[in-house]
């Protein structure tokens, strides 16, 4: 079985990026996802806010998904669902096995990987204390909450003022449950401020910055955290601690893309966003191999999954009409002062129609910056006035193309 | 009425209980928890030790390096995961040098094959990750690695399934010795034993007590791990020790069978043997320690952190032997490192032991049954896997996105001679939720599967241990009104 | 004078509502801002979004919103009414499940289709 593009993931973007190849012209298109049905992990959001900028509309989290699924049923793009992508090769073959369809070796000109991301443990940061259950990825304890219809806890602690965590204070409170504290480890909050306001503020439920869960207690279940103080440095400070009893901790401390397939595939990874380099069209090290939406970098918003995924569905198309592009010069993005990463990571300049969108975090809450993107001769290409930037909000910048031409060597794109 | 009851399934009563199915004997094994393999044996460095640690002459040593010799064998024929990787213990200064040069000695005492002394340009030539401090290290190429709850729940599978009844939730309160044989209390019925073997790790000076008097005192020591993700598995490919002190074996740096690396342990005396909590200064120990070995260690590929409790005791020996109060109970006390490497070892000597006891040679159970298979679908071919799932479709669809984990591997786990009612005992037999998403995906599925295989309501599924819950409620049965 | 942060968009501006003027906003970037924190303190009001049972689909609830923001002080009487509602596939985005709740216009709707 052979297709000209094979799109990893149906969640929102690899939704758009098959549209999107399809509206180009594309016509052998399929969708390889892993779970039961389409729409990633939408279909667990079931809050409204998405949808805004695509459609200028509030929706909740699956209602934003059935709108492209609907897209979806008007093309001919074949879905395979219940189904897991085992490997890519480097020459893009597709593995893939279901229990519909056994074990299948799929080859496509193009790949687009649209793999999305996954919640970062408690293995990861580390948190001492009891190994009792009771203790819940935010994601996994929404999954419970608005699929299966189930509650994990009555009284609640969570670690991480990430988005989810914050939706999940509404949401478990809303069902009945007490949400006792929301501790978040960095001096700001990780998540919007809209969801601090009607998630948290809300029902009164505290939000402690500078602060972070310093032991776990409970023998089958947990019954007790501590929650101390940290200093600048992040270092639990002796005598701050406070306890809550409490059955339950929800961890909201950070998204990771899953890139596993990315690098058995050797796909080039970026140690900042954890996600494949990619170009203006979101092209993988691999030509013809392109990523999308969370697996490149964690967004916070669904709209800017759509609109990066449409890019590189309409790119993926492109290649299997015309092949890899062959632009001469490469401008390298790197990210200055202030700017933890960028996508893309390097422009094709040659290539580019219009403008260059490029998404990046800052490191820290700032106000009246500008964000300025200078060349490797240190000469300002462009200037964009910020009022207000935070970490927790992924900002993004449009370069057009007449700038980037002037452009002497590589970009830096830097707070200032 | 039974022949031998055996108090604790760990690694050591699996084992005993393993090599016991294989005589014509009437075999109870009772354990307190809700599974197999729960204490010690689920938190440990999973290592096989060569056997140049302990002392010539001991018992120890002469265990440790046979049950090294046997792990091979044993762990192919029950489908366990091992491998041999060898070890290299570290030398970083003169002093160390001189403890190399002790333990050298020692394994060459107790027999160890293939101990080399080595410069510490071969030892980075072998693993290029080590520190530039290294002067020299031991190389000791029969040590290996194992999946310890692995070959723990192989053993005991293999027994029950030869006709040997396991009772678990079933804590042993009291120990009435009537002379011709011993009534057993415990949490679940009381229980007619002509012999028994303590081997409750932990909890073995309890079992004296109950019968006599212990003749040792247990110091639990608690040892807190890293867990590392795949993408760190490679980091060293052998086991890296450093030179053994006082207090143990020191912190390692080993790849795992499962393709993780793991880091750790340190050693802390504490109270209460349940207590298997990490600590901040406990890990900060382990960190600090581990990259003395390897310097670029990245523990932010961490994936887990855990603490297991080791069976410490005032004796620098195991102890196999009938007791001294009541002689038709065989103690199997004071199993610290390296029980687990040892376990092969100690069970075939506690056979002889009990044959002793009893006057008697064992008759050979001509029906016995030996070895286990147990599907892997990701170590499979692609043609095999093509083949495994044509022929059932349960092994098509993947539940554990991490480890690759299949339903069909889910629910042979759960219809096993042993079957798990928590997601950890489905965890420790297919591997689901071992990985780096560390069940946030696969737990709510595995819990699915289990409710559903098991006919038990969704709320009574279990994280481990009982009183881990999972679910505590339905949602839209009022609880906003209350 | 009332301080609060405007949750129209992501943006979470800063806002001034004076009280004693008429509920005059300031320190918003968008018109919308100024409707926000007028009505933030007159009658500030949310969308609610959760689930309800479901009969006859893959998973055992639906999930449903509120077709328009409710009065604040509503949601939890909002909550304890969706105890007792039962949809039934196939189900529609934007079916109404229960009309009218809580003495206002608000509908309860279906946020998904299950067919």
């Amino acid at each position: 079985m052979s297709y000209d593009v094979i799109v990893i993931g149906g969640g929102p973007a690899g939704l758009a990026a098959a549209v999107a190849a399809w509206d180009d012209g594309c016509r052998s298109i399929c969708i390889v996802e892993r779970d039961r049905e389409l729409g990633g992990i939408l279909n667990q959001c079931i809050h409204n806010g998405f949808g805004l900028h695509h459609f200028k509309e509030e929706l909740t989290g699956p209602e934003y998904a059935e709108r492209f699924v609907d897209l979806l049923k008007q093309t001919g793009v074949d879905v395979k669902i219940d189904a897991m992508v085992l490997t890519i090769t480097p020459e893009k073959e597709v593995h893939i096995v279901s229990k519909a369809g056994g074990y299948e070796i799929l080859q496509a000109k193009s790949v687009v990987l649209a793999m999305g991301c996954r919640e970062r443990t408690r293995g990861a940061i580390a948190i001492p204390g009891a190994r009792c259950a009771g203790i819940y990825t935010a994601g996994a304890a929404q999954r419970y909450l608005n699929i299966e219809g189930y509650m994990v806890g009555k009284r609640v602690v969570i670690l991480g003022s990430g988005d989810i965590g914050l939706i999940m204070a509404r949401r478990m409170t809303l069902e009945g449950a007490k949400v006792l504290a929301c501790v978040e480890v960095l001096p700001y909050s990780g998540g919007l401020t809209r969801n601090i306001v009607q998630c948290l503020n809300d029902f009164d439920i505290p939000l402690y910055l500078s602060h972070t869960i310093t032991d776990i207690q409970g023998k089958g279940r947990v019954e007790r955290v501590v929650v101390s103080a940290v200093d600048e440095k992040r270092n639990p400070i002796p005598g701050t601690e406070m306890e809550f009893d409490c059955d339950t901790v929800l961890l909201s401390v950070g998204l990771i893309p899953e890139n596993e397939l990315s690098r058995s595939a050797g796909i080039e990874i970026d140690p900042r966003t954890q996600g494949p380099v990619v170009d203006e069209d979101f092209m993988t090290s691999i030509p013809g191999v392109f990523a999308c939406g969370n697996v490149v970098h964690v967004h916070d918003l669904v709209d800017f999954v759509t609109a990066e995924s449409q890019r590189a569905g309409k790119a993926a198309a492109a290649y299997c009409r015309s092949g890899s592009p062959t632009s001469e010069t490469v401008l390298s993005m790197k990210n200055g002062d202030g700017v933890g990463y960028t996508v893309p990571q390097h422009i094709r300049l040659d290539d580019v129609e219009g403008s260059v969108p490029v998404f990046f975090r800052v490191r820290a809450i700032s106000h009246d910056k500008k964000i300025v993107v200078r060349d490797d001769e240190g000469q300002i290409i462009a200037s964009f006035p910020r009022e207000h930037l935070a970490p927790g909000e992924m900002e993004n910048i449009k370069l057009p193309r007449v700038l980037l031409e002037r452009a002497h060597g590589g970009l830096t794109v830097s707070v200032e | 009425m039974y022949d031998v009851t055996i108090i604790g399934c760990g690694v050591i009563g699996a084992s005993i209980a393993y090599t016991l199915s294989q005589y014509k004997l009437n075999v109870l094994v009772l354990e307190r928890e809700n599974d197999v393999a729960t204490g010690t044996t689920k938190a440990n460095s999973a290592i096989v030790h060569a056997g140049y640690d302990p002392e010539p002459g001991t018992l120890m040593a002469k265990l440790n390096v046979r049950g090294c010799a046997m792990m091979e064998d044993l762990t192919r024929r029950l489908s366990v995961e091992y491998k041999r990787v060898g070890s290299l213990v570290l030398a970083f200064d003169e002093a160390d040098r001189a403890t190399l040069q002790h333990i050298y000695e020692n394994g060459i005492a107790n027999g160890v094959p293939g101990l080399e002394m080595i410069s510490a340009e071969k030892a980075r030539e072998m693993e290029p990750a080590l520190a530039d401090t290294v002067v020299a290290a031991l190389w000791a190429p029969s040590a290996g690695i194992v999946d310890p709850w692995g070959l723990c729940i192989a053993e005991a599978e293999v027994a029950v399934r030869n006709g040997v009844t396991l009772k678990l939730r079933s804590g042993v309160s009291a120990i009435r010795d009537l002379g011709e044989h011993y009534e057993i209390e415990t949490a679940s019925g009381t229980y007619e034993s002509r012999y028994i073997v303590n081997c409750a790790g932990l909890w073995c000076e309890d079992i004296c007590n109950m019968t006599g008097g212990a003749p040792f005192t247990t110091t639990p020591s608690r040892g807190e791990y890293y867990l590392l993700d795949k993408s760190s598995g490679n980091t060293v490919s052998r086991v890296i020790f450093q030179c053994p002190s006082k207090v143990g074996k020191g912190v390692l740096v080993a790849p795992t069978v499962h393709g993780n690396l793991i880091v750790g342990p340190n050693a802390e005396d504490i109270a209460d043997p349940f207590d298997v909590s990490c600590t901040a200064p406990g890990l900060a120990e382990v960190a600090t320690a581990a990259r003395k070995s390897v310097p670029n260690v990245n523990l932010r590929d961490s994936i887990r952190n855990f603490a297991g409790v080791r069976a410490n005791t005032n004796m620098s020996d195991f102890m196999i032997e009938p007791s001294k109060t009541s002689p038709r109970m065989l103690q199997v006390c004071g199993i610290k490192s390296p029980g687990l490497a040892s376990s092969p070892a100690i069970a075939e000597y506690a056979a002889e032991q009990l044959e002793a006891m009893m006057g008697v040679k064992f008759e050979k159970n001509e029906n016995f049954v030996d070895g286990r298979t147990q599907v892997r679908f990701r170590k499979m071919s692609p043609a095999e896997k093509a083949e495994l799932v044509a022929k059932n479709p349960l092994y098509g669809r993947v539940i554990c996105r991490c480890e690759t984990i299949t339903e069909g591997e889910i629910v042979d786990a759960i219809h096993s001679p042993i079957p798990p009612c928590s997601i950890d005992g489905i965890k420790r037999r297919a591997g689901a939720g071992m990985g780096r998403c560390q069940g946030g995906f696969c737990g709510p599925r595995v819990l699915e599967i289990l409710s559903r295989e098991l006919g038990l309501d969704r709320k009574d599924i279990l994280q481990d241990k009982d009183g881990t819950i999972i679910i505590t409620g339905e949602t839209k049965t009022g609880g906003a009104k209350a | 004078m009332k301080e609060l942060i405007c949750i129209t968009c992501p943006k979470g501006c800063h806002l001034k509502v004076d009280e004693a003027n008429d509920y005059a906003v300031s320190g918003n970037a968008c018109p919308r801002g100024a409707v926000y924190g007028r009505n933030e303190l007159l009658h500030p009001v949310r969308v609610v979004t959760s689930t309800v049972r479901l009969e006859g689909g893959p998973t055992p609830r639906l999930n449903v919103k509120t077709d328009k923001p409710l009065p604040k002080d509503k949601m939890f009487e909002c909550m304890a009414l969706l105890d007792d509602v039962t949809a039934t596939v196939p189900v529609h985005v934007g079916d109404v499940l229960l009309a009218n709740i809580c003495g206002t216009d608000v509908n309860i709707v279906a946020a998904k289709s299950v067919l």
